[in-house]
């Protein structure tokens, strides 16, 4: 079960490299390193001397993504323990930057939203971070009446974290906050809520 | 009248600014306030020239929360089209017209963390009014205005007086400065937005540095005063009036169409908003597209036209109006 066909649903177009950037700067998350990785054939001399990565493993711990993006060859390869290691990291890139800098982000939906309200409190334009999705489907949803939010969350109706209250995950999508809403789908009746889906797997 | 409402207004003052530019101070016939507008918002000033309605767009650069009057400035164009002469030539003190509602086309966008304006000529006019916008805003602000020479320059020295020589730069072409874009592009904090106004090379010039400077499309805005241009006479059949229309040399296709007594559709008058958009039903020749809203695509698709700025050359052009 799933409230689908909502606008704010976001749409991640790819990673491609642009070429007149002055500096690269790619936040990876578990699988989204293999975006990047497949990017290769695009990297010359000059898009790796502005290159920088900040990759955290995640769910691809063990599979080598780091070796591999060490492998580019880019100017600088850092990895963060956490999701917030590298979102602070990030944080203070952006913070002394200059116009002229790309940031590219791939990972699961949770990371490129959280990452991408980062780059939006920087005052980067939406349209101009380069995101593409990779690995599990799972979503950070916002419980609307706790406010809470729950990461990595793969069925819906879920049980919020914060709660208790059985919720429906719908398309529906904040980009101040980086996560999709969650609705109590029994308040009339509570239990009456159908098996919970797995749909973000 | 489709180019929205009209206010009929007194012309309460012409000052002379520079070398072939001079400012205009409108007020409300019927003593109201002025509707307010934002920075960066022009309007379209109807003349009557014997017989003749010419209508020319033109940024407001009055403060945009003083509703009192609407100020415009109007460079008088070397080989102008009759607007700018009529406007320096024919309207005193005291004269009657009418002007539109305001329209933005040029809004600042602000998200930005800073805004980097850059002007080159009479393209500073929307400038004006979005620099004291941005004021009471609190916005950051910079100005990078080119002129050709200090005398045919409008409002530098105020400008520079008002604001201070830290957010604004002049550089004059006839003292060999000229604006260091390279380094401009290459130094500004990340959230600034870029607005450039002035003659199209320059524009295009701009926009193309800053492409090549690693910015976003996204932060480069631009307004082009775009006039239409002068061509050879041609035929315009209009399949749903069923009218046949002669566009004369100096004319626009708009202009001609209005002048037969057909209402169509427009904003800007200049080839940039996309509201005169008009199908193309038949076309046996070449339409010469001047705007900048359709795509290349589109307009080697020919089955649209911005009839503002546009021509044709050929045998028969219908459109669908």
């Amino acid at each position: 079960m799933l409230v689908a066909g909502i606008k704010s649903r976001p749409v991640y177009k790819g990673l491609t490299i642009e070429p007149h950037a002055k500096r690269h700067i790619f936040a990876l998350e578990g699988e989204g390193a293999t975006a990047l990785i497949d990017q290769k054939p695009a990297f010359d001399e000059t898009i790796l001397s502005r290159s920088e990565i900040l990759y955290v493993a995640c769910g691809s711990k063990g599979k080598g993504h780091d070796t591999a993006l060490l492998g580019l060859g880019t100017d600088v390869f850092w990895t963060a323990p956490t999701i917030a290691t590298l979102l602070f990291r990030l944080k203070g890139l952006l913070a002394t930057a200059h116009m002229g800098i790309r940031l590219y982000i791939a990972g699961t939906e949770g990371f490129i939203g959280q990452a991408m309200t980062v780059g939006l409190e920087h005052g980067m334009d939406y349209a101009s971070i380069i995101t593409e999705h990779r690995g599990s489907l799972a979503r950070r949803v916002q419980c609307v009446h706790c406010k809470g939010i729950t990461d990595d969350v793969t069925a819906s109706p879920f049980t919020c974290s914060h709660c208790g209250l059985t919720l429906l995950v719908r398309d529906h999508y904040s980009r101040r906050l980086g996560a999709f809403q969650g609705v109590n789908i029994d308040a009339e009746d509570r239990g009456s809520a159908p098996d919970p889906e797995e749909l973000f797997l | 009248m489709s180019g929205g409402t009209e206010v009929p207004v007194r012309v309460t003052k012409v000052t002379p600014v520079a070398e072939r530019i001079k400012r205009f101070r409108f007020e409300r016939l019927d003593g109201k306030p002025m509707p307010y507008f934002s920075g960066g918002a022009h309007i379209i000033v109807s003349m009557h020239d014997d017989g003749h309605v010419r209508r020319n767009a033109y940024s407001l650069m009055s403060p945009p929360h003083d509703c009192a009057a609407y100020e415009i400035s109007v460079l008088h164009v070397e080989d102008s089209r009759g607007g700018s002469t009529f406007m320096h030539e024919r309207v005193k003190e005291g004269d009657e017209l009418k002007v539109s509602y305001p329209v933005n086309l040029f809004q600042p966008d602000w998200r930005a963390r800073k805004h980097l304006l850059i002007a080159g000529g009479i393209g500073i006019t929307p400038f004006i009014a979005m620099m004291e916008q941005f004021t009471r805003e609190g916005a950051n602000f910079e100005l990078h205005y080119a002129v050709r020479t200090r005398d045919r320059g409008a409002y530098w020295k105020e400008l520079a007086e008002r604001y201070g020589s830290q957010r604004i730069k002049i550089y004059c072409d006839a003292e060999g400065i000229t604006m260091p874009l390279g380094r401009l592009l290459d130094s500004q904090p990340l959230g600034t937005h870029l607005y450039v106004c002035g003659p199209s090379g320059m524009i295009d010039g701009v926009l193309r540095a800053g492409i090549e400077a690693g910015w976003p499309e996204q932060n480069l805005h631009s307004e082009r005063f775009l006039s239409s241009l002068p061509g050879k006479p041609f035929t315009v059949e209009l399949v749903r009036s069923g009218k046949t229309v002669r566009v004369g040399h100096h004319e626009s296709m708009l202009e001609a169409i209005e002048a037969a007594g057909v209402d169509a559709s427009f904003l800007c008058r200049g080839g940039a908003c996309g509201q005169c958009e008009t199908g193309v039903v038949t076309c046996d020749g070449k339409l010469l597209h001047h705007d900048v809203y359709l795509n290349d695509e589109e307009k080697a698709a020919g089955r649209k036209v911005m009839i503002c700025v546009s021509r044709f050359e050929g045998k028969t052009l219908h459109l669908d109006l």
